[in-house]
């Protein structure tokens, strides 16, 4: 018995795969090298095209763009990998900018406690979309289609729709704006942040428990529960560290916008679940990595930036983004797919 | 603390060399068990003795109170009335938790593992080892290493040999495979108790093989074995004795050699009784 299964298990692993076959097995272990692979090709693409894309100068841009998006995408990222959704993304982070402008706004309080009640704010907003979708049960699509409304309807009030200047600001709310570099190649603090968030979040998905969590809820959430995985206060977590990274992207918007305003970023929700999506991150949950993500967020950015370099029309990059979703769900429909 | 008088055995029925397991006292047993649902009466006042190194199969037709006398012992339903003793104590799960705590782990039907996760990543879920020091207290890193060298031993325990790399995904595994990843699990933290809820099920001929293997190899490491199966050749293969449940009640227990399959059925469907069978 022992040396028939011991035959059949070095049969198994000699197994072939057709080409097809073994890059499914690639694509199933690292969902990001194809987004990765069509960063290689844009880069090059628009590199031939035009001669101004690959300066210094143009790569530090292109960051600057992509930091505020990025950051929600991580917060988005959280969510999808639960098998979630989160459409209020931009509204959390517009009502998180706009309270601690108003609150700092000519001195009326210091910087630092306004940037606190802002980004607790959003944390808030994002505890509230949690306890909607763990105690009342209802799908994160409809919670937070509710809260989108909510969250803008709010902020527009409570600002009136008026922006604030950076001038009015204190120092602290628009330093993320600020930016040091060599040459021509200027990097923003607000970019700094955004790479910390993408380290913090990445080492606690993939080396800790609540990560690994995260991943089982989003898979499989009955054989979390049964596996004794605490479903519910993992998706309580998950939804409020998502508020909390909104709420950063929120002090990072102030000082790339150089003020803050209701429509800074007026598709920051599609633009945040297309970054996930491009990036390889399964909407069905459970599958996919943060720096698919960052890929994703990089791809859209740099389609917008070199088209806008060639002089060519934006609405061709959003006929590409929706290109590219469409395919990067079919391919995670097929990697899904794989078999041993 | 009061002991808990041991139900009769038919010692006679047992095979000599396995007589042995039955002079300790029952790792697990169960008192008149009694659970309703509404005006259903789920158990109907069941009693069951366990014993170390011992595979007690349960059968019984639907709805004859299987499931839910697992249930009752793995702390998925709290019973009306009754007690449940391990190694004579008395215990009162609340949660399938707490049941898990005291040593008794169950395998699902449906297994309870994460298709997208990997083996050693299955076998240690809602377990997870920390690093030593720092890294471990304060930034909460996975000790992945160790748990994934773990892993690969407790497989190895069960003479699993088709399983070999534990980064591997479970989705990507087969039936038999995910099921003995479930196995494996399940003996490497189960220390008193393993129940096994339709293990054979949706397999095939050799998969069902290895598993009643590993089933064998369960209780030859010690521990007590619960096997639920509809699959009787299954059970009179594996089985040291037979606990068969009907209409909420236990109906006789047996043993492969006390009895046929086929007046095993007889019982179970009510067609004879124990005492004529």
């Amino acid at each position: 018995m022992t040396t028939t299964s011991g035959s059949a298990a070095a049969e198994f692993s000699r197994r072939q795969h057709s080409p097809l076959q073994r890059l499914q097995h690639v694509l199933h272990a690292r969902p990001w090298l194809s987004p990765l692979f069509l960063l290689f090709v844009a880069f090059v693409s628009f590199f031939i095209a035009t001669p101004t894309f690959l300066t210094p100068g143009s790569m530090g841009i292109l960051l600057q763009q992509t930091a505020v998006v990025a950051a929600l995408a991580v917060g988005q990222t959280l969510i999808v990998l639960t098998a979630g959704i989160d459409l209020s993304v931009g509204a959390v982070m517009v009502l998180s900018m706009m309270v601690m402008a108003s609150l700092a706004e000519d001195g009326g309080m210091p910087g630092i406690l306004a940037l606190l009640i802002g980004v607790g704010l959003a944390t808030l907003a994002g505890f509230v979309n949690a306890l909607l979708v763990t105690r009342i049960n209802l799908p994160p699509f409809i919670v937070t289609l509710g809260s989108l409304s909510i969250f803008t309807a709010i902020a527009l009030l409570y600002s009136g729709g008026a922006s604030i200047q950076a001038s009015h600001l204190p120092r602290l709310l628009n330093v993320l704006g600020e930016g040091f570099g060599i040459g021509a190649f200027r990097l923003t603090w607000g970019i700094v942040v955004v790479v910390l968030i993408y380290a913090v979040m990445a080492f606690v998905l993939s080396q800790t428990a609540w990560g690994r969590y995260v991943y089982a809820v989003g898979d499989d959430a009955e054989s979390a529960r049964l596996s004794g995985v605490p479903s519910r206060r993992i998706l309580l977590g998950v939804y409020t560290v998502a508020g909390l990274i909104y709420g950063l992207a929120a002090w990072i918007l102030i000082g790339r916008a150089g003020a803050a305003t209701p429509n800074a970023i007026p598709d920051a929700n599609l633009a945040s679940i297309t970054a996930v999506v491009i990036g390889g991150t399964s909407l069905f949950g459970g599958r996919g990595r943060l720096i698919g993500t960052l890929i994703g967020a990089l791809i859209v950015q740099t389609f917008a930036f070199g088209l806008s370099q060639l002089g060519v029309d934006q609405q061709w990059r959003v006929l590409a983004t929706g290109v590219l979703v469409i395919v990067a769900v079919a391919i995670d429909q097929w990697i899904r797919k794989v078999k041993a | 603390m009061s002991r808990t008088e041991p139900l009769p055995l038919a010692l006679e029925a047992i095979p000599e060399e396995r007589r042995g397991i039955y002079d300790a006292d029952p790792v697990l047993s169960a008192r008149d068990l009694v659970i309703t649902f509404g005006r259903v009466v789920g158990l109907d006042g069941v009693s069951v003795d366990l014993y170390k190194g011992e595979v007690l199969a349960v059968i019984g037709d639907n709805g004859a109170g299987k499931s839910t006398l697992i249930k009752c012992l793995t702390g998925a339903y709290l019973p009306d009335s009754g007690r449940i003793e391990l190694e004579g104590r008395r215990v009162a799960f609340r949660r399938p938790q707490d049941a898990r705590d005291a040593g008794i782990e169950t395998v699902y039907q449906q297994l309870a593992v994460i298709p997208a996760l990997d083996i050693a990543s299955n076998l240690y879920l809602g377990r997870e080892d920390r690093r030593k020091g720092l890294l471990g207290s304060v930034f909460r890193m996975l000790d992945k290493k160790g748990m994934e060298q773990r892993a690969s031993r407790s497989v190895q325990d069960l003479g699993i040999q088709t399983i070999q790399n534990m980064g591997q995904a479970v989705e990507t595994l087969s039936g038999g495979q995910r099921q003995a990843v479930a196995v494996a699990r399940a003996a490497a933290f189960g220390s008193k108790v393993v129940v096994l809820d339709e293990p054979t099920a949706a397999l095939g001929v050799k998969e069902s093989g290895m598993v009643l293997d590993m089933v064998e190899q369960l209780r030859d490491n010690g521990l007590a074995v619960i096997l639920i199966s509809h699959n009787m050749p299954h059970v009179w293969e594996v089985a040291d004795r037979i606990h068969i449940q009907r209409l909420g009640g236990c109906a006789g227990v047996v043993t492969p050699r006390s009895h046929e399959m086929g007046d095993g059925v007889a019982i179970m469907t009510g067609a004879t009784t124990l005492e004529s069978a």
